[in-house]
């Protein structure tokens, strides 16, 4: 004789009227899985929101610069290999760079900065302040602008020329605010035109309080042996490659000697942004989940229990085990796929109301509301196969007569 | 598995069952010779814990027999697998219970169409067939409705459309009478009269001698063993 067989439909709408039989229950049971699956697609959702609306502020100032240094870093104390003195020819000829500067301390022997050479006992009028010698293309690099005079140029850099600008912090300690008079400044006893004053510069801030000569003179007048930061203006997505090519720019032999500083990627840093909440939240998600699953075993077992009667009937008419496993694990799978579903419409909906409070673009990877669904069936699926197996591998005998 | 009208449905040879409980052994059944012909209505009488029910699980395939033979149709069905047990018990059993187990969040539609669901009748045809057997016990002006809204004797109807639909070889009846008052225990027993008029076979369990007397045949078990045989 032919095995008894049940169709899928039959099997589908068996199982539907099963949950439909207890609809509260359904429903409430269903609940388990739905702040799970919506925690989880919140927590993905929020972190791809908010990592995207990072990104979108992470300035353009920050993602084209790249700077080379040589200094022994932490430990090092002073440089290991010096840049060579045509820094800026060679880096400005790399593609995509839109302008580069040296830079780098140069050691005074404590010389003292003044505007008047006075002795005066009753006020000071000698400062100690940082002398940094700058290639001329330094200005642009660091994307500085001044209040007023000028930048030195090569000619002063290849001349040795006495010359400097402040930084505005520098020239207000020494009282110079105008530069038309060509107002000179001390080192010591050494004289220094004052060319400009800086008013502000978006990179290396420590040029502000300082008093910048040009590289030419500070080697000439205080043995200065090389820049310690090479500081590069680069095009928009140009600063991978110029952080790779500028060391074997400036040293074919050994680049790795340099350290190089580029802007983190945007994609690196969406990652980072969504690895630092997801961690956090997936967490509080799974957990949900787990409890909806354990909600959805716990209520499948006792539906078995209280459907024992059912099952045996069922058995005395024809049911194979595996046609009484199938439709619990078909209804608990039901459970979680519209846990999913619905978890995954809650979800959603928190990361639209969540973006559209802080006027962000709402953001979530498409597999997300689409795999929830599946997520949700899967857990249903798992929970549901010990209550299964429970209820396939009753005797008919018993379950008849347990059942009423 | 078709047979000639001569040839007996079931035919027991000494048929035995035994449980264990513990180190106690307990013949719920010993040494069971019975043979039903085609188209009769037998009545399996006794009381309380004589065996009955087990001897009906064992006609229906509910449970096997620990001794003896059981031809059904004329096949062995004793030893065959489970899978093959349950397709005999689907397809050319019916049951009819004391306490109806009737779905009680289902239509009475749907409950009669339960013992069509794994026997392969297709679904443009169980529609039709509920009906008739419904139209049988003369409840199809009900099948809208749950067994909730029926009387006892309206349930024991609708669990005997479900018994017959599949159009089984043998009606199997366990105390069918023993939740209803005497009026409707009539009314049903007048059904499985009309049904035994219709060519069905019917074995019913009761432990009351005057339904077992409206059976063609009486068959006494005491103590798990057949005590004799009574025509009525």
């Amino acid at each position: 004789m032919k095995p008894t067989r049940l169709e899928w439909r039959d099997l589908i709408v068996e199982s539907i009227a099963g949950l439909a039989s207890r609809p509260a229950r359904t429903v409430l049971t269903v609940l388990g899985t739905v702040l799970g699956i919506s925690a989880l697609v919140a927590t993905v959702g929020i972190a791809q929101t908010a990592g995207n609306q990072i990104v979108g502020a992470f300035s353009e100032l920050e993602a084209t610069s790249v700077t080379v240094s040589n200094s022994g870093g932490f430990w090092g104390g002073g440089p290991q290999q010096a840049f060579p003195q045509d820094v800026e020819d060679r880096i400005g000829r790399l593609n995509g760079v839109v302008a580069v500067g040296a830079m780098g301390p140069v050691n005074v022997n404590g010389a003292l900065a003044s505007a008047v050479k006075l002795d005066d006992p009753l006020a000071r009028n000698e400062f100690q302040i940082d002398v940094i010698a700058a290639t001329p293309g330094i200005l642009d690099a660091v994307k500085g602008e001044l209040t007023m005079g000028r930048w030195f140029d090569a000619g002063h850099d290849a001349r040795a020329d006495n010359v400097v600008v402040l930084g505005p912090g520098a020239a207000e300690a020494l009282n110079i605010f105008r530069v038309d008079q060509q107002p000179v400044i001390f080192l010591d006893e050494d004289p220094y035109v004052v060319m400009g004053i800086l008013g502000n510069v978006k990179r290396q801030p420590s040029l502000l309080n300082a008093i910048i000569m040009p590289d030419g003179t500070a080697r000439r007048d205080y043995g200065y042996e090389s820049a310690d930061t090479v500081q590069i203006d680069v095009s928009l997505g140009a600063s991978a490659l110029i952080a790779e090519q500028a060391p074997i720019a400036l040293h074919p032999a050994d680049p790795k000697v340099f350290t190089v500083r580029k802007p983190p990627s945007a994609d690196s840093l969406r990652n980072r942004v969504e690895g630092d909440v997801n961690a956090l939240f997936l967490i509080l998600g799974g957990v949900s989940l787990l409890v909806g699953a354990i909600g959805i075993a716990n209520v499948t077992l006792v539906s078995v229990l209280e459907r024992v009667g059912e099952i045996g009937l069922r058995r005395a008419v024809g049911a194979r085990r595996r046609h009484i496993a199938a439709q619990f694990l078909v209804e608990s799978t039901t459970m979680g796929a519209a846990g999913g579903i619905l978890g995954a419409t809650v979800g959603i909906l928190i990361i639209v109301i969540l973006a559209a409070s802080r006027e962000w673009t709402p953001v979530l990877a498409p597999w997300i509301p689409l795999g929830a669904p599946m997520l949700g069936a899967i857990t249903g699926l798992v929970a549901g196969l010990y209550p299964s197996l429970r209820a396939a591998a009753l005797e008919p005998v018993e379950a008849l007569r347990s059942g009423t | 598995m078709s047979e000639s009208a001569t040839s007996p449905v079931l035919a027991l040879r000494g048929i035995g069952r035994t449980y264990h409980s513990g180190e106690v052994e307990v013949a719920a059944l010993a040494d069971v010779d019975l043979t039903i012909e085609a188209n009769e209505y037998v009545s399996v009488v006794g009381p309380s814990g004589s065996g009955k029910s087990t001897l009906l699980n064992v006609l229906g395939l509910l449970d096997r027999p620990t001794a003896g033979s059981y031809h059904f149709e004329g096949v062995e069905v004793a030893d065959l697998d489970e899978v093959q047990r349950t397709a005999v018990r689907g397809r050319r059993i019916g049951f009819v219970f004391q306490s109806f187990h009737l779905l009680s969040h289902r239509t009475v539609m749907e409950n009669v169409s339960l013992s069509m669901l794994y026997t392969g009748v297709p679904q443009g045809e169980r529609e039709e067939r509920a009906l008739a057997a419904l139209d049988a016990v003369e409840l199809s002006h009900r099948a809208s409705f749950t067994p909730t809204r029926l009387s006892g004797g309206e349930r024991q109807r609708v669990a005997i459309a479900r018994a017959i639909v599949a159009e089984p070889a043998l009606l199997l009846a366990d105390e069918p009478t023993g939740n209803l008052d005497s009026h409707t225990s009539d009314a049903i027993l007048a059904l499985f009269d009309r049904l035994r008029a219709l060519g069905l076979t019917i074995v019913m369990i009761t432990h009351d001698l005057n339904v077992a007397h409206r059976a063609d045949r009486s068959v006494r078990i005491h103590d798990g063993r057949l005590a004799d045989v009574v025509r009525t």
